[in-house]
């Protein structure tokens, strides 16, 4: 019985071996041959966990776009549709509402990790870039999906945003006509937004992460110490050829994963059927009242994962150079291989300088959230936020000169990691 | 011991959730009072569906909400809702419209009622019970009604028979040209006692909460067997961890 | 692959344990995703029972009305259609309404109907769903010289009797279906739901 189970299950192997050969060699160079690092620690899963929450957006997502409508009229109670009348829509749209958030969250804390790991450093500049592109077009994807409810904050969001572009001179503002398709947010500008949200951005984005792994996988997983696993001695239980502290990625790290991944969909689960809006950081108490262009709400400001760089806008008095200090703070992430020169990459054996210098980074980062999310009217708030920002990118000339200028005293790096979870 | 490591991560992360306090919906309406509201209320739930189909649904729609919805969620019968309940002649799966037109709404009060199905989502359900507890007498408004948690609001105090009528009192503040509000005073009693009208307060409040997200009572049951899944999952996926990795030294 | 010192056994208990509850929490969550495309309650209620009113409906006339978009008859017949109906049982193919699909259990008798003279049909042929037409007079057709009064089917040649009966050697292969409906009065019928549920 076993044995003829086992001669199946080979008869349907050959059969794919024959038609396509490289099938089973794609698949152990990517999992069962991929040697990533053993002294993986925490920081490691958010790279899985984001594409955890990439599969549930993509899934949710399509059986929303079966009960939604993307026009001005109906939008607004098409999704209050799927709230009350679909069987279990609620619990697909919070799915896909906590899905949104949670997706920032684990990709920040990944870009976070990248940072003080050095994993931009060379010769992952390349991952480094994709994942830039990946944050960036994800960032786009967020805010073309928070227009589609077209409530009040879909609505005056949009505007803002748009708006932004009319920042750029002499054209701006037949530009913002052409993103909208209209005078101001309307129909026109919903329909094209929910078609770009569905299909065209889902679509560069998957390309992209597909890129990112690959990316990755040519170059191997950097890791907790900035040792290079692949220059070191060879030979593990697995293969004599492979990295000596290397771990086959399938199964030792899939059930790694497999374990963060159920923590993590506690944590999740338990914002979405516990507090589905998040005290209104997920879902805005604004965004339950229907667009209507005549009423502006008190208090305007974009959901909490775009609230640092909306502050950076808030704070300076001057609209073209708000605008390009925001897009800015986001270019200037792309130049970070180039702009450390330092050769040591994890900050365990960093200077002193650069440990001091990402934690302030990560303190601007959060506080300037904090000041983006509330209502800007605190002058003091203002003066804060003004000088949170300088750090922001004083943060990355700094980080030029530290290293740079060879102030930078770093560590001894082990040959060999050291140790794992 | 990297499990405590993880313990301490996991206990960073839920400082932090606590800390990122919930974003203020009602800017403006800081001393906005507890209402006690709960949706495992089912009484609560019934007497402000009574209560909002009697003095409510005169002028305001639940146009999200379904009639047939309200039955089956809080335990009533299809002839109990259409007897008591629906006073507009629609059918028992129909949404509920209001009594009257968005232009008499218009002419009759100066804006049109607003729709309520999601009134305690965009506000919060204290601001619906310090609303309807905070009408008072005042002669320069066009029906002699205004509230403090709505200045100017062009709705009269529907309740006035049960709460009877009230006058503020304001303090002027220091050199502030805008005189502080202070305190209620009953001008004329009504039906209730102080206590009594509370509760009306609260449970029009709790069943506008309800109507806001009827899914609010299915998803907590639902949640926590999903806990429980999740529990019993990753503790199996730990155990398969824990024995993999037995492998690397 | 080296093997040294593992407890295959645990190992495999191990990875089946967590793969079927993992499966079985995947499947578990696939049911709200599949339970998203049944009619919603806005589909239910324009799906709700429909009232018709056939105070008014004289013997041998017929009304449409609609319900789940599906159009229905409502008959009222005559005494001599009423007559003629048993003399046609050896010509069908489910004389009896066997087939339990086809009415509710209150319709399945010798006139398909709650009171004999009012028939009430879904007035879509059992075949490919086209409309049949009504041939209420008792007197040979051209498709039929034996002709009892009935519907016939012009897309494909299907007859059925004035019960809804469907004659043997016809494309269509079961009766017409009788929906659950039940008398307000004598003068008013609800279609959509039957007797007894709510």
């Amino acid at each position: 019985m076993a044995n003829r189970l086992t001669r199946a299950v080979t008869g349907v192997q050959d059969w794919f071996n024959d038609r396509a050969p490289s099938f089973g060699p794609f698949y152990r160079k990517h999992m069962t041959e991929y040697y990533a690092p053993k002294n993986f620690n925490i920081w490691y899963i958010f790279g899985v966990l984001s594409m955890v929450v990439l599969v549930n957006q993509i899934l949710t997502g399509i059986f929303l776009t079966m009960h939604y409508k993307p026009s001005a009229a109906e939008a607004f109670a098409s999704v209050e549709y799927i709230m009350r009348d679909v069987d279990w829509g609620w619990l697909i749209r919070y799915m896909h509402s906590t899905g949104a958030s949670a997706f920032f969250v684990v990709v920040y804390i990944h870009m976070f990790r990248g940072i003080m790991y050095g994993s931009y450093k060379k010769p992952r500049e390349l991952v480094w870039v994709l994942g830039m592109l990946i944050y960036l077009v994800l960032m786009a994807e967020a805010f073309l999906g928070y227009v589609l409810p077209w409530g009040q904050m879909s609505f005056w969001g949009a505007k803002v945003i748009i708006s932004l572009f009319g920042a750029i001179p002499y054209i701006g503002g037949a530009l913002t006509e052409w993103i909208m398709g209209d005078y101001l947010p309307s129909d026109a500008t919903l329909n094209r937004f929910f078609a770009l949200h569905v299909i065209a951005l889902p679509l560069v984005l998957l390309l992209l992460v597909v890129l990112h792994i690959f990316a990755l996988h040519e170059v191997g997983s950097n890791n907790p110490d900035g040792v290079e696993i692949k220059k070191g001695p060879k030979g593990n239980r697995w293969s004599d050829k492979a990295p000596a502290d290397g771990v086959p990625f399938h199964p030792y790290f899939t059930v790694k994963d497999t374990f963060y991944t159920g923590f993590f969909l506690i944590i999740c689960a338990f914002i979405l059927f516990f507090e589905p809006t998040a005290g209104g950081w997920f879902l805005e108490h604004d965004n339950f009242v229907e667009a209507n262009r005549l009423v502006t709400p008190e208090h305007i400001k974009p959901v909490w994962y775009y609230t640092p760089f909306y502050a950076m806008l808030r704070v300076i008095p001057d609209k073209l150079s708000g605008v390009l200090v925001m897009f800015g703070a986001i270019v200037v992430l792309f130049f970070l291989p180039w702009l450390d020169r330092g050769k040591v990459k994890s900050w365990r054996y960093r200077g002193t300088g650069f440990r001091v210098a990402i934690f302030v980074l990560g303190v601007c980062f959060v506080w300037l959230g904090k000041i983006g999310a509330g209502p800007g009217t605190d002058p003091v708030e203002t003066v804060i936020g003004r000088i949170l920002t300088a750090l922001y990118f004083g943060f990355f000339g700094f980080l030029l000169a530290y290293t740079g200028l060879g102030w930078e005293k770093t560590k001894p790096v082990p040959e060999r990691v050291t140790g794992h979870d | 011991m990297p499990l405590m490591r993880y313990f301490l991560y996991a206990t960073f992360l839920a400082m932090a959730m606590a800390l990122a306090a919930p974003v203020d919906a009602s800017s403006g309406s800081s001393n906005l009072q507890a209402s006690g509201a709960s949706l495992s209320d089912r009484g609560s739930l019934q007497n402000g569906a009574k209560l909002f189909f009697n003095y409510c649904s005169g002028c305001h729609s639940l146009k999200l909400m379904r009639y047939s919805r309200i039955a089956s969620d809080l335990g009533l019968t299809e002839q109990q809702v259409m007897d008591n309940l629906n006073f507009t002649g629609a059918k028992f799966g129909e949404q509920i419209p209001p009594s009257m037109s968005a232009a008499d709404g218009k002419t009759w009060f100066g804006a049109a009622p607003p729709d309520l199905s999601l009134m305690a989502r965009a506000r919060g359900v204290d601001y619906i019970y310090t609303y309807l507890k905070s009408f008072y007498l005042d002669p320069t408004r066009p029906l002699g009604w205004n509230n403090t948690v709505f200045p100017n609001a062009s709705m009269p105090n529907a309740l006035w028979s049960l709460q009877g009528i009230q006058t503020a009192t304001f303090k002027a503040h220091g050199s502030d040209v805008t005189p502080v509000f202070e305190k209620f005073e009953l001008h004329q009693a009504g039906s209730l006692d102080a206590h009594q009208f509370d509760e009306v307060a609260r449970d029009i409040a709790n069943f506008l909460q309800y109507a806001a997200e009827p899914a609010a009572l299915q998803r907590k049951s639902v949640g926590v067997w999903v806990l429980l899944f999740l529990g019993v999952f990753t503790l199996l996926a730990w155990l398969l961890k824990q024995e993999y990795w037995k492998d690397v030294h | 692959m080296a093997n040294d010192g593992v407890d295959t056994g645990r190992r495999r208990f191990l990875t089946a344990t967590t793969a079927v509850v993992g499966g079985a929490g995947i499947a578990v969550a696939a049911i709200p995703f599949i339970k998203s495309w049944l009619p919603s309650a806005r589909a239910q209620t324009a799906g709700a029972p429909v009232e018709a009113d056939i105070s008014k409906l004289e013997d041998g006339q017929m009304v449409m009305y609609e319900w789940r978009g599906q159009p229905i008859w409502i008959i009222r017949r005559t005494k001599a259609q009423l007559d003629a109906l048993p003399s046609q049982d050896s010509r069908l193919r489910d004389p009896k309404s066997t087939n339990t699909d086809q009415q509710p259990a209150f319709a399945q008798n010798e006139y398909r109907s709650l009171k004999p003279e009012v028939l009430v049909l879904v007035g879509l042929c059992t075949h490919l769903g086209c409309a049949p037409k009504l041939h209420a007079e008792l007197k040979p057709e051209p498709f039929d010289p034996d002709w009892k009064g009935g519907f016939f089917c012009p897309c494909h040649k299907s007859r059925f009797d004035m019960a809804g009966r469907v004659y043997a050697g016809v494309p269509a292969p079961s009766n017409l279906v009788v929906p659950p409906y039940r008398f307000i009065d004598d003068g008013h019928i609800m279609i959509g739901v039957s007797e007894g549920a709510a």
